[in-house]
């Protein structure tokens, strides 16, 4: 644990807290010096979840909202594994996930989008990785939408995914993009993050987890701060 | 040995985190995980309430934020989560016990605030207005200037503790990196 104590974000692909081109930042980004705290019992640990009971449909968002037929949109399984930066995959670690649905449009209240609502397709989620870190889940392929932050400004198709280590500095919310997508070379929320990190976000076609006759393949890794491999548990 | 790997890169929660995360308290047909009552209300320990605004650099309550409250004191492991876009005036409300002294340091709870327009997290922490005696030798309180150091202090109000958060400006909260 003690060469871990003062690991913290990996600034070379991890994006600031305030960024010009994401003009929301200019209001919410802390402006003063972070402080080192001293080390505490509460932040060696973190919340678990591997007791938790996964509905049966939670991770096949194709399924969980469904009420008279099938959502629209085109079929996609997404796995990966999760481990930590030593590559040690990291298990029983709760996966949320939320997205848009195939035309682009949320279904939180306040998403306006002029883009129509699908009544079998909730958009949200949640899986847990199995004893080798791995996960997978099931959706259909979100659509890109506009926003707000500038002219003509799209956000490129992608699906949030939000995450527990083993410690609550390995806390993750994230966004998985898609290969090939023409529009994140202008999405200022994906090139805040620096070069040599944005292709970590974008997940890769799979031929191999593709479903015949079901559902495309797109494989996602993820990885987490810090080098627990397993959190600990009679702390 | 293998080469490190790289961090997966965070991205902000956004505008539509809720049907997702906080589903409950938000009114979807979705269960959550958890929420902001990190107790029951009859629990036997020493059970308090804090509440609060998210304020941007603006001075206008945040309504779109999340915020987690995590806390272990060697007894009691606590996680709670609460959105600021269902109470009035954009206020988030926890229920928990407040949590024990570890190590002589004075009691606090770890605090994760993600919201649209913000790339990364942040952290701060909840110490406690009536903790005079260990707030005044707390090594990470000492740390920081006596002015800011009030920020991170939650006042004791109508029997409820306060906690507002102030993202930029005069008043900025404390953030820690972890």
């Amino acid at each position: 644990m003690s060469e871990m104590a003062q690991q913290g974000f990996d600034m070379e692909v991890q994006p600031s807290y305030l960024d010009k081109g994401y003009k929301s930042t200019l209001l919410r980004a802390p402006s003063r010096a972070l402080v080192l705290p001293k080390k505490s019992l509460s932040e060696s640990t973190g919340p678990l979840f591997k007791d938790f009971e996964i509905g049966a449909l939670d991770h096949d968002l194709t399924k969980n909202a469904i009420k008279v037929a099938e959502p629209l949109g085109e079929r996609i399984v997404v796995h990966g594994t999760v481990t930590n930066e030593k590559g040690q995959p990291l298990p029983h670690t709760l996966i949320e996930i939320w997205q848009a649905n195939s035309a682009g449009r949320y279904v939180h209240k306040v998403d306006q989008h002029d883009a129509p609502l699908d009544p079998n397709f909730l958009g949200t989620g949640r899986c847990m990785t199995d004893a080798n870190g791995k996960y997978r889940f099931y959706t259909i392929k979100p659509g890109a939408y506009p926003w707000g932050n500038h002219y003509n400004a799209w956000r490129p198709a992608h699906i949030h995914l939000s995450l527990f280590g083993g410690d609550i500095s390995s806390r993750l919310i994230t966004q998985m993009y898609f290969p090939n997508d023409p529009l994140c070379k202008y999405d200022p929320i994906f090139n805040a993050v620096p070069t040599k990190g944005r292709d970590l976000l974008v997940s890769t076609f799979d031929l191999d987890h593709t479903e015949p006759s079901f559902a495309l393949g797109y494989r996602f890794d993820i990885v987490l701060r810090g080098e627990n491999a397993t959190p600990f548990e009679n702390l | 040995m293998s080469a490190k790997k790289l961090q997966t890169p965070s991205q902000t929660i956004g505008p539509y985190f809720a049907y997702g995360l906080t589903p409950g308290q938000y009114g979807y047909n979705f269960p959550g995980i958890v929420d902001g009552m990190m107790v029951d209300k009859n629990d036997e320990g020493n059970v308090v309430q804090i509440i609060g605004t998210v304020y941007d650099a603006e001075g206008k309550s945040v309504d779109d934020a999340m915020l987690e409250l995590w806390q272990n004191d060697g007894e009691r492991r606590l996680f709670g989560r609460y959105g600021t876009g269902t109470d009035e005036g954009n206020k988030f409300s926890f229920t928990t016990v407040k949590p024990k002294s570890v190590d002589g340091q004075a009691p606090f709870i770890n605090v994760i605030i993600f919201m649209r327009g913000q790339l990364l997290h942040s952290y701060t922490r909840i110490y406690f207005e009536d903790e005079e005696t260990l707030n005044a030798t707390d090594e990470t309180l000492n740390s920081i200037p006596e002015d800011r150091r009030k920020t991170i202090i939650a006042k004791k109000e109508d029997g409820r503790y306060v906690f507002d958060i102030y993202m930029q400006g005069n008043h900025e909260t404390v953030f820690f990196q972890l």
